[in-house]
């Protein structure tokens, strides 16, 4: 029997506190991009969950930074476990823009950045600049993934410094078109690598 | 006073975790499950617990075509759902074939100082695949100081007259302009039952 420590700022080799609230956004996986080409996440490889063990899944994107200038960041699914991604997506998109300089801030509708029944890329963040303190960051909402009823809708939330230095606020929204379960996603820049950045996979608890 | 005591693995009567351990955002506090449901009533545990709650709702299906799915607020635990409202609603959406999109204010779906049910979407589609998904942010809905605000986003698969399918999403903002603590929160369509879908109440920590 090992013995429980009590040091300054923990309790070492508790594993269980059968009363205490865990909480019900349970992180599931971080990846973490140098130099990659893409991340992705597929279920059941390398400790990833995208079944039915979670009702709603979240991607929390954070400063993902492009290894090329202008360039657009991009996600897409799998029915497959990631043996290819091109999921027919149907979707909607708004930005909200305004630059650095106080010019041309707007709200609108992209036509560039939404899907009508295509299997391409959904793009999250658009003219993404590549310079040193330039990134992505988003959370990406999934309902549902395993679903063999439904079609599987998303939502983002996407804020990207773009190349020519202005805040752009994008709102991609939609759902992959199948009944099949979709059960892996990729996430890539629309030209180079992910020279660095994290996204991190939650669940959100069931019960 | 009661004695709590560490064995080997766990900790026994701990029911609180120190205040600087994080973790634990969302607790779950309810789930209720549609099944051609006239609606669905959160009627227990909104109080002071919690400064924020989410409800998720995931795959509501609507037993009639050309739905609004939509919410409302009590005051007094569900007993009249009729809290007088003022919010905004807009909205973007794009057709299957990609023929329309667009994005606007939508006057038909605000309230002002209405104390119907807030819609949450429009024109929801009811065949078998289609769906609602979203998630109504609730804040501070025990104060008896302030109003009690409310953001929404909701996306979905709506019908569209000449294009058959469209996705959409909306996204909704408003106050309860009341100072009495809100303390149930209801679901339902304007018309027709729920189908079928989940929703869950979440408290924010």
């Amino acid at each position: 029997m090992s013995i429980v420590k009590y040091n300054n700022n923990s309790i070492s080799d508790i594993t269980s506190g059968a009363s205490l609230d865990s909480g019900n956004m349970t992180h599931i996986k971080t990846l973490t991009a140098s130099s990659s080409s893409s991340l992705s996440f597929v279920d059941g490889s390398s400790d990833v969950v995208l079944d039915n063990t979670y009702p709603i899944y979240i991607f929390k994107i954070i400063n993902c930074h492009p290894a090329s200038n202008d360039i657009s960041f991009q996600f897409q699914g799998s029915t497959d476990t990631g043996s290819s991604y091109g999921v027919t997506i149907t979707s909607s998109h708004f930005r909200a823009t305004h630059g650095e300089d106080g010019s041309s801030a707007a709200l609108a509708y992209i036509t560039g950045g939404d899907l009508a029944q295509s299997t391409s890329y959904q793009l999250l963040g658009g003219s993404i600049g590549s310079d040193a303190d330039q990134s992505v960051s988003a959370e990406l909402i999934v309902f549902n993934p395993s679903s063999t009823t439904f079609v599987k809708h998303f939502m983002a939330n996407v804020q990207s410094i773009a190349h020519s230095n202005r805040s752009n606020n994008q709102y991609p929204a939609g759902y992959f078109n199948t009944t099949s379960a979709v059960d892996a996603f990729n996430f890539k820049f629309s030209s180079g690598n992910i020279d660095s950045g994290t996204i991190k996979l939650y669940g959100i608890k069931d019960s | 006073m009661s004695l709590n005591f560490a064995n080997n693995n766990s900790l026994s009567a701990i029911d609180t975790k120190p205040s600087g351990l994080s973790g634990g955002a969302l607790t779950l506090l309810s789930t209720q499950t549609a099944s051609s449901s006239a609606s669905i009533s959160f009627t227990s545990g909104i109080d002071s617990t919690y400064k924020e709650y989410q409800f998720h709702y995931t795959d509501i299906h609507p037993a009639n075509d050309d739905a609004y799915f939509q919410f409302n607020m009590s005051a007094d635990s569900g007993s009249n759902y009729n809290v007088a409202k003022t919010s905004t609603f807009f909205r973007a959406f794009h057709t299957q074939t990609g023929g329309t999109s667009a994005l606007g204010y939508l006057t038909d779906d605000d309230l002002a100082q209405g104390t119907g049910f807030q819609r949450l979407i429009e024109y929801g589609y009811n065949d078998a695949t289609s769906s609602s998904s979203g998630i109504l942010y609730l804040f501070d809905p025990s104060s008896t100081t302030f109003v009690k605000h409310f953001t929404a986003q909701t996306t979905y698969r709506r019908s569209y007259s000449s294009e058959s399918h469209a996705s959409a999403v909306i996204h909704v903002g408003g106050y309860g302009n009341t100072t009495s603590a809100i303390d149930a929160v209801q679901f339902k369509f304007a018309s027709g039952n729920i189908d079928a879908g989940t929703i869950k109440m979440y408290g924010v920590s």
